[in-house]
């Protein structure tokens, strides 16, 4: 079938362009100042059997092809490497955070999608009043605001003066864990939350408004108005459902902001996820965790951009029919 | 037969355009306030990054006669330094969007122009760098390459470029499309000169219109990069402001009068390139212009 072809072929696309960044992340940190060697071992003077047996383990005798191959290898089942820092593996250390970021993650791409969809129908459907400048120009400067300023900003009033919510780490120390703890999460993830779905919901407000606005003009909506249809009837059954169209698209977009906004977030916050494991990596330049979060984060984004592809293939009908 | 638009006698009218509408307004007057405070500020009130406090009281205190906005947590006076990190925040925003501008038109005119193999590579090429999570990419390339103020702009320059190619490019190819082109064509023209007298003319205005909106971009990234500890540590500018303040704890402290000022700072330069850009967008691009 026609829609499975294109479905394979944005696959194949999903997976060059993971091809593609997987080879830009290996020449990037083969540029790195420094023996590779060296900046692993990090203190004190190896011998050089050492370096000779720690080269041969990581394959660095090796001309750079089949380094390639090897890294690539390494890549695909899950060997990256060992972090400086925690002197661990870094797929376990990534394994145990990602979990917490998605958390983070999803409930701000829920409160996003649900809000900022809603207030851009509500804009677009009244253009041009009071309600409609006030959204666009709230959007605005919501998205004028560095997500880690804000951050800082609720940590001071909502936290340290109001007292109200815990304004560092995912669970109060001393906290078991388990489902009993579920309360304690809930306090401590309501400002990071906010954080993030203040600042990355403008840009939907604005984009569903302006894709809304569009399809409000087309002529088959004049025809629905003129077969009797009510305002409401109208704006739900014919100028939503197409509007939505255009949002998905951005959704990719949207996961390539969101995170970034999780890194700084999660550093305000003291959130424990990849975001904050990003940050101390920075700071103690812990390269192969880097290299690995980049790796990681790209390929969260990709995959992202693969399934608004599919899931466009999927509901428009101008491509069913094609 | 519509007469074919002509941008630059538009100029004069678009700038009245901008002008006339509140949020065009808006922007411009921040942007003034914005530019007349980093130039001026500094002059008037110097910064000594030098001076540090005497006591114990003097770090981190809060506003009163001698410090207007309190100090830092040197003890160096909040209100003279954020005057003095203006001008980075500026300057690096400003330099990183030329860059962008710069690559993001020039791809965005060849793809559009030259739709074959070379086009389509181009487009590969941009779509990949869309692709890819902005913040992290910043990230490391500002890792692997050193935190200095050339490094910075570098980074930011040649990562902001993408949207500003596919807006160039749509637009080119929209012009492609008319009619006369294919007359000027037949007329002996060459690809350079209908570039420089058809395409060009007709793609400007909203590249201008865009790089509002993508220095608004660098100037957010060179303040989450500096807010990162990734900024240059001999030079002060608001995200290096704030990630002294929350390394030395003044959230958790509740010392507002220091992470306040550097903050808005950020805010209302962001939010003056935002609406005029907005704004400008409204004006230039057609297709938005009855919206």
């Amino acid at each position: 079938m026609l829609r499975l072809e294109m479905i394979l072929k944005k696959l194949a696309q999903a997976l060059l362009t993971l091809l593609a960044v997987a080879t830009f992340n290996f020449a990037l940190f083969r540029v790195l100042p420094g023996d590779p060697v060296k900046l692993l071992a990090r203190s004190g003077h190896l011998s050089s059997e050492a370096i000779a047996s720690m080269e041969k383990a990581f394959g660095l005798d090796k001309p750079l092809g089949t380094q390639f191959l090897l890294y690539l290898r390494n890549v695909c089942t899950g060997q990256l490497g060992i972090s400086y820092t925690y002197r661990r593996a870094v797929a376990d250390i990534l394994r145990e955070r990602i979990v917490n970021t998605l958390i983070l993650l999803a409930l701000a791409t829920v409160i996003v999608v649900a809000v900022g969809v809603a207030a851009g129908v509500l804009a677009a459907s009244r253009r041009g009043s009071k309600v409609d400048g006030a959204l666009v120009v709230t959007s605005l400067v919501f998205w004028s605001l560095p997500t880690f300023w804000v951050g800082l900003v609720l940590v001071i009033v909502l936290g340290v003066y109001l007292g109200a919510f815990p304004i560092s780490g995912m669970l109060s120390p001393g906290s078991i864990g388990g489902w009993g703890s579920l309360g304690d999460l809930a306090r401590h993830i309501v400002l990071p939350t906010i954080t993030l779905a203040l600042v990355d919901m403008g840009q939907f407000v604005l984009i569903t408004r302006s894709s809304l606005v569009d399809v409000l003009t087309e002529d088959y909506i004049l025809t629905a108005k003129a077969k009797g249809l009510s305002r409401r009837e109208v704006l739900w059954q014919h100028g939503v459902p197409n509007a939505l169209l255009p949002v998905i698209t951005t959704t990719a977009l949207y996961v390539s902001l969101v995170v970034g906004g999780a890194i700084q977030v999660e550093t305000v916050f003291s959130w424990p996820g990849m975001g904050r494991l990003m940050y101390d990596a920075v700071l103690r330049r812990d390269y192969p965790l880097l290299e690995a979060s980049f790796l990681l984060s790209a390929a969260i984004v990709i995959f992202a951009n693969f399934l608004s592809d599919i899931v466009y293939l999927l509901i428009d009908p101008r491509v069913r029919e094609a | 037969m519509s007469p074919e638009p002509r941008p630059y006698s538009r100029r004069r009218e678009s700038l009245s355009l901008l002008w006339s509408s509140p949020l065009g307004k808006t922007g411009l007057i921040l942007l003034g306030i914005v530019l007349l405070v980093g130039i001026a500020g500094p002059l008037v009130f110097p910064f000594q990054p030098r001076t540090s406090a005497d006591s114990a009281a003097s770090v981190l205190s809060q506003p009163d006669r001698s410090h207007w906005l309190g100090t830092d947590e040197l003890g160096r006076d909040v209100f003279r330094e954020t005057l003095d990190g203006a001008r980075v925040s500026l300057i690096v925003g400003v330099l990183a969007t030329l860059i962008s501008i710069l690559i993001g038109s020039l791809i965005g005119l060849v793809a559009g122009y030259y739709q074959g193999a070379l086009g389509s590579f181009l487009m590969r090429l941009t779509d990949f760098f869309l692709a890819l999570p902005m913040l992290p990419l910043v990230i490391i390339l500002a890792v692997i390459f050193g935190q200095s103020f050339a490094v910075i702009i570098l980074v930011i320059g040649l990562t902001g470029w993408p949207s500003t190619a596919r807006i160039a490019r749509s637009q080119v190819i929209s012009v492609r499309e008319r009619r006369f082109i294919e007359r000027v064509r037949s007329l002996g023209a060459s690809d350079a000169r209908i570039i420089r007298v058809h395409v060009l003319p007709n793609v400007v205005p909203l590249i201008v219109a865009n790089t509002s909106l993508v220095i608004a971009g660098s100037i957010l990234s060179e303040a989450t990069l500096a807010f990162l500890g990734l900024g240059d540590p001999s030079r002060v500018s608001w995200g290096t402001m704030l990630h002294y303040a929350f390394e030395a704890g003044a959230a958790g402290r509740g010392a507002w009068w220091y992470l306040m000022p550097p903050g808005l700072g950020i805010v209302l330069v962001v939010l003056g390139f935002t609406l005029t850009g907005h704004t400008l967008d409204r004006i230039l691009n057609p297709r938005l212009r009855d919206f």
